[in-house]
């Protein structure tokens, strides 16, 4: 129980300490020792509670149910004031009823409901400590060099990185809470203070721009807040309850509860950025990336899904079911054609992400052990790979001086360590043996088998697409260049050691998911759905994991030989004109010399981002209306 | 049992290529003969591969050998696990790997044309890539099961309920065999051709490959046209290889048919053409059959 304790308040510890340091040589002494410590810390919770299965802490202290109530108060009035000040009302409105819903519920209920247990640990929470604990501790660390480089780059501004290393790890503490809290209440609070670090996060430039997409993402969560707290409000009043275990205990075809679940759904949709409410994480983007690469990619988000796989159960063949379901599909088709448009590295990466948590989201709709089990094993490979990605994108902006995916040309030549982790990455989202393409695969099993015509067309269609977007963008990595230039040394090693370390993460948990599965998800099912079937084995059979296994023996084995060996003459492209011996020009006629330049093909007309947007918002918006309407209307399955 | 799939396995790598350029011999032949010419020995396509192992060995950079050698690798493997009885998705996206690595040779060369062949390359795959999902999961619904082994031992005709499926397929067949009308990053017709599409910075050894391993991409594809008609007996088969020759003629008759349409029509037809006879085909399996 100390341990989960030490888990939460550590990193609010150090995120203080942060927030006083300002000699930068210390800062990294102490972002560096507290991120190991961290990292130790979630490992050793994980081994701890991993052979115990789902324990429960029935610690209670009504000193800390009144401080997290001042803290939120306090939050509401910060957002309020900030919305003022920027004449942004509608956030400051949004905020008020709020805090009149919280302080209400807190004052009339939720002191008369009895909390059993205030605290829990399972399997899936072990997953998602490890994910918060291992990759968020390696974002932090690469953060300092990143910082460094970013402070340079904007050396007319004041130095603000107390304030943002503060919110990094206060967000660490926050998470941890999120995917530890049974208590509502509690779930509530970390909830909130997790999009009060994405607000600040977002505006932390000061831009007119950051300001303007920090206030939307403040605006799009705060209904996603009360949307929750309202869940929490209709469990009170009608049925007592302010547990996780026993809200998933009750029975979803009951009008309220299904109603609770519809509105936890809803917070679960907004934080994840799922249609309609997605346009928050693209304006997240103007973020410092190590930023988007936890808040935005592999954590903060994931929160919006861990609250949708942890409702699994009562999802199925209802009407929250094909809500989410739909949503999610559907969000995963028409974000993966957004992110064909797009040319801006950063926005193909949140457009994937969106399509992903998508996915995530309508696997744990269809409420079977399948489609939770591949639901929960993307989360985990989308999380290790598209933070790297991130990282990845972050440096290559720092050296390249663009993070536009047209300017990477040739980055093989330019900066091939980089590119050789881009590449691992961009490959471990969408190829065969790696670990995003098995989950999706048993994704695709769980839909058949669940006979849902939307999302068997939504994922054929959709991993099309996906083919399209990422392959152009490894084509355009992997163009050997000539005459260019290295620019790789000036990257800090920070940077070298957590990019290293998250490709072997990578490559690891692809060798790992067997065990992964056996170890910690099938437990994990097995108490949710009481069914003793690990799904790796039943739908895949041991064979196929060797296959793949193999495969991906072969992809580390077979460059080997070829690397940089070749007794081939070398010669120059074909130009359709005399090639003047650099591949960039040729001789064209009356012998002028003409530039060859490549670009990347988008088809706006198709897939561009107004035109997929203005689909996906008005169908998701009716999706959510009539689900509503139904359940209001006492219609349940 | 498993020693018999075996035996197809290694059957598959050595018979694949013979049968495939034998293939591509009459398809030639036949295209001629359509034509009102005498066209070439029915072997020519060997005899153009050993030319092409025997020229000056020339690159334009150090990794496309790389690349290129991936691509027939797992063009192979593809093969083998399709021949081995496994399971059709893996199938699927094993083909996937094999054919980005193509276009990732083309995109390494950074030369104009065979970038442009490269997107195409991508660009088609968008386009079959939604109806070849459906057919596996067509067969999985009618048959219960991903295995080619399950489905060639089936007790019934998976087309008896999966013709919508069937028709669909053979659609996007003339994609996957680069025929025209839909030859767009590859064609074997040089008067329609962006100079040489996705080949155009490949040379000598390097080109044979891109020659061998469509041989045996093109056995592994009749082999799913074959697997269709598997009920478990011998005339199931018998109608199964029937089917797969008369498929294979049928596209080089389209592709003698039909000029290269533009590029906008592959994605729309092929995806059209999925939902009508795909997706509404799987919707039948799932609530009629």
């Amino acid at each position: 129980m100390y341990s989960v304790f030490f888990l939460l308040l550590f990193p609010a510890l150090m995120a203080v300490l942060l927030l006083l340091v300002k000699n930068d040589k210390l800062r990294g002494v102490i972002v560096i020792s507290g991120a190991i410590v961290i990292m130790a810390a979630s490992v050793y919770v994980a081994l701890e509670f991993l052979k115990d299965g789902t324990t429960y802490f029935n610690f209670e202290s009504e000193m800390l149910d009144w401080f997290m109530l001042a803290v939120e108060l306090i939050l509401c009035a910060a957002v309020i004031y900030l919305g003022m000040k920027y004449k942004k009302y509608l956030a400051s409105i949004l905020s008020l009823v709020q805090a009149v819903f919280l302080v209400w519920f807190e004052i009339t209920y939720a002191h008369e409901i009895n909390v059993l247990n205030n605290l829990y640990i399972d399997q899936f929470s072990i997953i998602m400590i490890l994910i918060i604990g291992v990759i968020g501790s390696l974002i932090c660390i690469y953060s300092l060099g990143y910082m460094r480089d970013f402070q340079e780059h904007h050396v007319s501004e004041k130095d603000r990185r107390p304030w943002f290393f503060f919110l990094m790890f206060i967000f660490l503490s926050a998470m941890f809470g999120i995917v530890t809290s049974n208590n509502l209440m509690w779930f509530f609070f970390f909830w909130e203070v997790t999009t009060l670090c994405s607000f600040a996060l977002i505006g932390f430039t000061k831009t007119e721009e950051a300001v303007k997409n920090s206030f939307k993402q403040i605006i799009l969560n705060l209904v996603g807040g009360i949307a929750l707290i309202l869940a929490i409000i209709v469990l009170g009043t009608q049925y007592d309850v302010m547990e996780f275990d026993v809200l998933l205990r009750m029975d979803s075809n009951a009008m309220y509860v299904m109603l609770a679940v519809g509105l936890f759904s809803i917070a679960g949709i907004t934080k994840a950025a799922l249609m309609p409410f997605h346009s928050w994480l693209l304006g997240a983007m103007v973020a410092p990336t190590p930023t988007s690469a936890l808040l935005h990619s592999s954590t903060m988000v994931k929160a919006g899904v861990f609250l949708i796989l942890k409702l699994s159960p009562m999802y199925g063949n209802n009407v929250v079911g094909y809500m989410v379901m739909c949503i999610g599909g559907l969000t995963f088709l028409l974000a993966s054609m957004a992110a064909i448009s797009q040319s801006n590295a950063k926005r193909v990466l949140a457009y994937s992400t969106i399509a992903n948590l998508g996915l995530i989201a309508a696997c744990g709709a269809v409420g079977t052990y399948e489609a939770l089990w591949a639901g929960m094993m993307i989360l985990i490979f989308h999380a290790v790979t598209k933070s790297m990605l991130f990282l990845c994108v972050g440096t290559a902006e720092h050296h390249i001086g663009s993070r536009d995916i047209e300017d990477m040309d040739g980055l093989f030549s330019r900066m091939p360590k980089l590119s050789a982790l881009m590449i691992i990455g961009i490959s471990g989202m969408f190829l065969a043996p790696f670990g995003m393409l098995i989950s999706k695969w048993a994704a695709m099993i769980s839909f058949v088998n669940s006979e849902n015509l939307v999302l068997i067309t939504c994922i054929c269609f959709g991993s099309a697409v996906t083919i399209f977007y990422w392959g152009k963008w490894l084509g355009k990595m992997v163009a050997v260049v000539a005459n260019s230039k290295d620019v790789e040394e000036s990257v800090h090693k920070e940077e070298w050691v957590v990019l290293g370390l998250l490709a072997t993460l990578v490559i690891a948990i692809c060798f790992s998911f067997p065990f992964i599965s056996s170890e910690i998800l099938s437990p994990y099912l097995l108490s949710v759905f009481g069914q003793p079937v690990n799904p790796i084995f039943a739908t895949f059979g041991i064979a196929y994991v060797c296959v793949l296994l193999g495969m991906l023996a072969l992809l580390v084995v077979v460059p080997i030989p070829f690397f940089n060996k070749t007794k081939k003459k070398v010669r120059n492209n074909y130009m359709c004109g005399v090639n003047n011996g650099d591949n960039q020009s040729y001789s064209g006629s009356m012998g002028m010399s003409v530039n060859v330049s490549m670009r990347n093909w988008y088809m706006e007309d198709w897939f561009g981002e107004d035109r997929i947007n203005k689909i996906g918002l008005v169908l998701t918006t009716a999706i959510i209306i009539v689900a509503f309407v139904l359940i209001l209307g006492g219609v349940t399955s | 049992m498993n020693v018999l799939y075996l035996v197809s396995m290694i059957g598959y790598i050595v018979l694949a290529p013979i049968f495939g350029l034998v293939l591509a011999g009459l398809d030639r032949k036949v295209s001629a003969r359509m034509q009102r010419r005498v066209g070439p020995p029915v072997v020519q396509p060997y005899y153009d591969v050993r030319k092409l192992m025997e020229k000056d060995q020339v690159t334009v950079n150090k990794v496309q050998d790389f690349y290129v050698f991936c691509f027939l690798l797992f063009i192979v493997i593809t093969g083998c696990i399709f021949f081995a009885g496994g399971d059709l998705l893996l199938v699927v996206f094993t083909l996937t790997l094999a054919n980005v690595f193509l276009v990732l040779a083309a995109y390494s060369s950074n030369s104009p044309y065979s970038q442009v062949g490269a997107e195409r390359e991508l660009y088609q795959m968008m386009a079959y890539e939604p109806m070849v999902l459906l057919t596996m999961i067509g067969f999985y619904l009618a048959v219960g099961s991903f295995n080619v082994s399950d489905i060639l031992n089936g007790d019934k005709m998976p087309i008896v309920t999966m013709v919508g499926i069937f028709v669909g397929f053979l659609f996007i067949l003339t994609i996957k065999f680069r025929k025209s009308p839909f030859d767009l990053s590859m064609s074997h017709h040089a008067h329609q051709d962006i100079v040489k599409g996705v080949t155009t910075e490949f040379s000598g050894r390097t080109l044979a490959y891109v020659e061998i391993a469509h041989w045996y991409e093109n056995i592994m594809l009749l082999g799913i046209v074959f697997l269709f008609f598997c009920n478990g007996t011998w005339w199931g088969y018998v109608i199964g290889v029937v089917v797969a020759a008369v498929s294979f003629f049928l596209e080089t008759f389209i592709d003698n048919s039909f000029a290269r349409m533009k590029w906008q029509v592959a994605l729309k037809s092929s995806w059209v053409v999925s939902i009508l006879f795909g997706l509404i085909n799987v919707a039948l399996l799932i609530w009629v059959f």
